[in-house]
């Protein structure tokens, strides 16, 4: 694990979904076996290049998601190695029963792209915002669960991804925000990154909540109060030990996620917070509420998703601890 | 050997596959007697005459595969693979029992010779069309044969591997329908009809459909299996027209989906099996 933190808080001139494309297409380069299934979205995501460089290894399944996780499954089964993208809706609650025996229960290495996590769906607005996808990929045993950060995060995660031998979720922001990381950065699976030391309270954030944790470290530090920041990329399976070190090194625990608190990052963290060190924790995250349309800047501010949301949230755990 | 001769053996095959059967699921004392019984002529053809496979490398990877979407019928693809020697038929016997390798639901983990994990009903179909676009982009020059229940065919999902299967022109598989008319609770006329019939609604996807008008009789399967083996651009269906329970004494007659029949009624259904076997084979002298 190798990485650079650009840390700047700029829009990144690639979009999320290019870092997906960009190492597909270099695992097909590589391996005949490697195969993309979408589900009439391939527009979406720009599954054009893939189409133009290996037309035999990308299907459509159509607007039939169960159809094409079983598809996948099958696949497989026969020795392939699937990408299958949908929204992340669909991924997640259209194909959960699919999902979980098809692929999880049969222990086959399909990896299921949910694109437009949380209030990135903006536009499509409430039928298409999953506030609960990772959720229901939490309870699948053998599941791997990753909400990438940015293109750079995206790009070294897939190629992770397809070395998983058991069922695999992405979620895939398909613009492009604020670069996180240089290009070149590596990541493991199951390990969490430190982006930034602190000793008065640990936050732990992922996808597009990672650069507002660092915004807040940045506010905090002005205040005076000196806050950790990890990027917990990978929710399943849970990096406890470097949980478990921010909580007996700092004392506090604040969880960010574009996501339902009840049932997503922070109660896999307070799990392990229970377990072995308990200490106050806060939740920045969607509060029990469904979606709604609008821009991703309204929405952000509309579900507390802001980088004062989560200095809030440290001042109430510091007050606690 | 003459294809009467090949016919005479497929019979005794699926005597012998409705006695071991029986045997599984009576070794347990209930379970789906109704949706496996309706299936042994069917196995006994493809495992007798039509597949290829290595009982002693199931994962070959150039074999046939066979996928039982309606996962519940397990135990006569149990008799079936053990009576081929994918181990022995007797410790099938374990159906349902802790720990068990025979679950009442096929699964590929458990069982040697199971291709794919079923059970929730219209699943397997697709898992089953993914494995013959699998193998056939791999090169592979194999059939899947899978099975479905009319009573499964009220998922949507099976529609869906339907239409997706017709537009990858895939010839290399075969869907069994196991036409039986009856479903848990009752009639499938009654419980949820299939409009114009199910072979049409295979026809109107896109499939080559073959109506098998007594789908309990081996050489008109195995002559539609091989009407299907020629054609070049659509997978195929063969609408299976069979009785639930067939062969089974207290279930023949009732169609039930699964049954609990006394310690006496499993007892004369076995005898009655055996009986039936023993018949059989008498035959081929005659």
């Amino acid at each position: 694990m190798s990485f650079v933190l650009d840390g700047k808080h700029e829009k990144d001139k690639r979009a999320c979904r290019d870092g997906y494309i960009d190492a597909v297409l270099e695992l097909m380069d590589a391996d005949k076996k490697v195969v993309h299934i979408d589900c009439d979205l391939k527009g979406c995501i720009n599954v054009g290049r893939l189409d133009k460089a290996h037309p035999d290894q990308v299907y459509n399944a159509g607007i039939a998601e169960a159809n094409a996780v079983g598809i996948a499954s099958g696949m497989a089964a026969s020795g392939l190695t699937p990408f299958i993208h949908t929204f992340g809706i669909f991924a997640s609650r259209r194909v959960f029963d699919q999902a979980f025996l098809s692929a999880g229960y049969s222990e086959w290495p399909v990896h299921i792209v949910g694109s437009d996590p949380g209030v990135t769906a903006a536009f499509n607005g409430a039928t298409h915002m999953p506030f609960e996808d990772c959720a229901l990929y939490l309870s699948v045993p053998n599941a791997t669960v990753v909400d990438p950060a940015d293109y750079a995060q995206c790009y070294a995660l897939t190629k992770e991804l397809a070395k998983v031998p058991t069922i695999t979720y992405q979620r895939l922001i398909r613009k492009g925000f604020v670069k996180v990381y240089e290009d070149g950065s590596e990541f493991e699976l199951g390990k969490g990154v430190t982006l930034r030391d602190g000793s008065d309270v640990t936050i732990i954030a992922s996808g597009i909540m990672v650069d507002k944790a660092l915004q807040a470290e940045e506010a905090l530090k002005e205040e005076g109060i000196s806050a950790r920041v990890i990027d917990m990329h990978t929710w399943k399976p849970l990096d406890e030990e470097l949980i478990i070190k921010a909580a007996k090194e700092t004392g506090a625990i604040v969880t960010a996620e574009n996501h339902q608190v009840s049932c997503g990052l922070g109660s896999a963290i307070a799990n392990v917070l229970a377990q072995n060190c308990l200490v106050p924790q806060e939740f920045v995250g969607i509060q029990n509420r469904y979606g709604q349309v609008g821009p991703q800047d309204f929405l952000e501010k509309e579900y507390n998703l802001m980088p004062e949301d989560i200095v809030a949230a440290v001042k109430k755990v510091l007050a606690r601890k | 050997m003459s294809k009467e001769q090949k016919m005479q053996e497929l019979r005794e095959f699926a005597a012998e596959i409705r006695v071991e059967t029986l045997k599984i699921i009576g070794s347990r004392g209930f379970g789906h007697v109704g949706g496996s019984m309706s299936l042994a002529d069917a196995y006994a053809v493809l495992y007798g005459a039509v597949m290829k496979y290595d009982p002693k490398n199931p994962t070959w990877e150039d074999r046939d595969w066979c996928v039982l979407s309606k996962g519940h019928g397990g135990p006569v693809m149990y008799a079936t693979l053990g009576l081929k020697g994918f181990y022995p038929v007797e410790n099938a016997y374990q159906l349902n029992q802790p720990h068990t390798t025979f679950p009442s639901h096929t699964d590929h983990l458990m069982t040697p010779g199971v291709d794919l994990t079923t059970g929730s009903l219209g699943q397997g179909i697709s898992e089953a069309v993914g494995a013959a676009l699998g193998n056939r982009a791999q090169g592979r020059d194999s059939h899947t044969f899978v099975f479905i229940g009319d009573g499964e065919a009220d998922e949507g999902q099976v529609w869906e591997a339907a239409q997706f299967a017709a537009h990858y022109k895939m010839n290399n598989l075969i869907c069994l329908v196991d036409n039986n008319g009856r479903q848990l609770d009752g009639d499938v006329n009654v419980v949820m009809s299939h409009g114009k019939g199910i072979g049409a609604k295979f026809d109107a996807f896109g499939w080559h459909v073959i109506d098998v008008a007594d789908g309990n009789d081996v050489e008109q399967i195995y002559d539609a299996i091989q009407e299907a083996y020629k054609v070049e651009d659509k997978p195929i269906a063969l609408i299976l027209n069979t009785v639930k329970g067939k062969g089974a004494t207290f279930a023949e007659s009732t169609g039930a989906h699964s049954s609990q029949p006394s310690k006496e009624e499993w007892d004369e259904a076995i005898k009655v099996a055996e009986e039936n076997l023993a018949a059989v084979r008498a035959q081929k002298g005659a």
